[in-house]
């Protein structure tokens, strides 16, 4: 019986591979999912074949509970939701974790297993409370700027010496349970330290790494309950998350490092003076320029998701293209709250993915573009960064928008982004400011348009 | 005879290795699906939680088990499906 389940734990994984693998293309991928959830389900079916088990009753009930919870949030959340809810997952992820790295504790344990009951315990915990602080900015229920205080590095040094002096007590006496209780708070505690720092305009880069989290994790976990599984499918993952914060970061053109700690976007003040003038434009004269344009580029942002714009700019897409005009987007990496925020949104909006370009092939093109329209980005327009070296964003790479004939920006309002800084491109010469909320905007030229 | 602990690292570093592999071609447009698809696999814990919480001791480990099997469900189960939802609307042109 034990060798059969363990060939299924070696068909699962393989099903993880291939389902991965298959996720790399859109044509494929939601084939591709379905091949990694049938990878689960098999090992799930392997591990209820364990003759060690002697009461389902339990078991049953919590795949139960937690099968309806999943399957209902999934269905009610809106696509607007995603990063907080993908944040929560993982949180459950990594206390999952936590809680079998609890269990696995045996009397007769070896250090070796004592150790990676600590690791998972340790990594489970600040996924935990980690991802429920992102949960929290991501959904606005706390502020999403970052919280800095006095020798914050000297906690968290002080921190992380407890975690690793209580878990050496502990893998030395596994019977007291006081080292034990220490490791568990400390590394819920350092969880939450970890993460409120980071400003919400950075969030895409925690998303991230919480997920790596989450899958090494699993990975822990794997080892302290001998299990090859969750090795190797908390590995994939943990491996996936760190290539999605690293392409994060370079998109921002920051050190990991620097994201985590600097607290960006604290009020940093701008010294490099800003010439020119706003120049306003009514969503008429927006009209009969768009009217008159061949191609147009839109971009975007973080604004575009709280505005719940996507509908109205497919519809204004629309409308353009059946007036002979090419229309593209330029998505820049970073833009929205999570790794392909603006992607989804777009999609949920029936507007076709070849039509998404990424930066570096939307930046070429945008001198022949007539009009580049900005909804709700900021900073990843911002030619500051090409610009000004002064400018804390200088050398991040941005989707060049200042290169096309017209641009037109969406905006509420003249407060300045996220991390406080000046936007030269509001000022530029070739700039018209459309001010209001963008679903009441684009639903104007709609309008003016039919 | 070699530790059961050196195959453990052995697998541990071939896949971490294949996932960087897999995940380095991922398009930009597909990130979200594809970390709430890692998120679902993240979620192969329950597999580990299921025998502990089948011990039938009634325990403070067989709770802890079955805690972990309820919040990991959570996580396989919504994370296919809002996987699942999120790719059906992905759509190439004029289909």
């Amino acid at each position: 019986m034990d060798i059969t389940i363990q060939f299924a734990y070696v068909v699962a994984a393989a099903l993880f591979i291939f389902g991965l693998k298959q996720l790399g293309s859109p044509a494929t991928a939601r084939r591709g999912n379905m091949i990694s959830s049938f990878g689960m389900l098999l090992a799930i079916v392997a591990a209820l074949l364990d003759q060690g088990i002697v009461d389902y009753q339990w078991i049953v009930i919590g795949i139960i509970i937690g099968g309806g919870i999943g399957a209902t949030v999934a269905r009610m959340v809106e696509m607007t939701s995603m990063p907080e809810m993908v944040a929560l997952f993982n949180g459950f992820g990594g206390m999952a974790s936590l809680l079998v790295g609890m269990a696995a504790i045996a009397p007769d344990s070896a250090t070796f297993t004592l150790v990676t009951i600590v690791l998972s315990i340790l990594i489970g915990g600040v996924t935990f409370t980690g991802s429920l602080v992102a949960y929290g900015k991501l959904s606005e229920r706390i502020s999403s700027a970052p919280v800095l205080f006095a020798k914050q590095q000297v906690v968290n040094g002080l921190i992380v010496a407890g975690i690793v002096i209580s878990g050496l007590l502990f893998a030395n006496n596994p019977d007291t349970g006081f080292w034990l209780f220490l490791v568990v708070v400390l590394s819920l505690a350092f969880g939450i330290m970890v993460v409120i720092p980071i400003g919400g305009a950075d969030m895409p880069v925690v998303i991230s790494l919480l997920n790596s989290y989450s899958g090494l994790a699993a990975c822990a976990a794997g080892f302290a309950v001998d299990n090859n599984i969750l090795i190797v499918a908390g590995s994939l993952v943990g491996a996936s998350g760190i290539i999605l914060t690293q392409i994060m970061c370079k998109a921002m053109n920051r050190s990991l490092s620097n994201v985590l700690f600097s607290g960006f976007g604290s009020g940093v003040v701008e010294t490099a003076e800003v010439e020119g003038e706003i120049k306003p434009i009514s969503v008429d004269d927006a009209y009969y320029v768009l009217e008159a344009a061949s191609s147009v580029a839109i971009i975007p942002g973080y604004g575009m998701a709280v505005a719940q714009a996507q509908h109205v700019v497919k519809e204004l897409m629309e409308l353009l293209e059946e007036n002979g005009c090419e229309v593209n987007f330029g998505i820049h990496p970073v833009a929205g709250r999570m790794p392909g925020h603006m992607n989804v949104l777009l999609a949920e909006a029936d507007v076709p993915y070849d039509q998404l370009l990424e930066m570096d092939d939307i930046n070429p093109r945008m001198e022949t573009v007539d009009v580049a329209i900005v909804i709700g980005a900021n900073d990843v327009v911002n030619p500051a960064a090409r610009e000004n070296e002064g400018s804390p964003i200088y050398g991040m790479p941005v989707i060049n928008v200042d290169q096309a004939r017209t641009v037109f920006v969406l905006k509420r309002s003249m407060a300045s982004g996220f991390a406080g800084i000046e936007n030269p491109l509001f000022y530029k010469e070739n700039t018209r400011m459309l001010f209001g909320d963008a679903k009441e905007s684009i639903g104007g030229l709609i309008r003016e348009f039919s | 005879m070699v530790p059961a602990v050196v195959f453990l690292t052995f697998i541990l570093m071939l896949s971490i290795f294949l996932g960087f592999e897999l995940i380095n071609k991922v398009p930009a447009t597909l990130h979200t699906p594809l970390m709430s698809g890692a998120n679902a696999i993240s979620g192969i814990t329950v597999v580990g939680a299921i025998s502990l919480a089948g011990t039938g001791h009634g325990d403070a480990a067989q709770w802890f088990g079955f805690f972990a099997v309820t919040l990991a469900t959570i996580n396989v189960v919504g994370g296919y499906l809002v996987t699942d939802r999120m790719l059906a609307m992905f759509k190439k042109k004029g289909s």
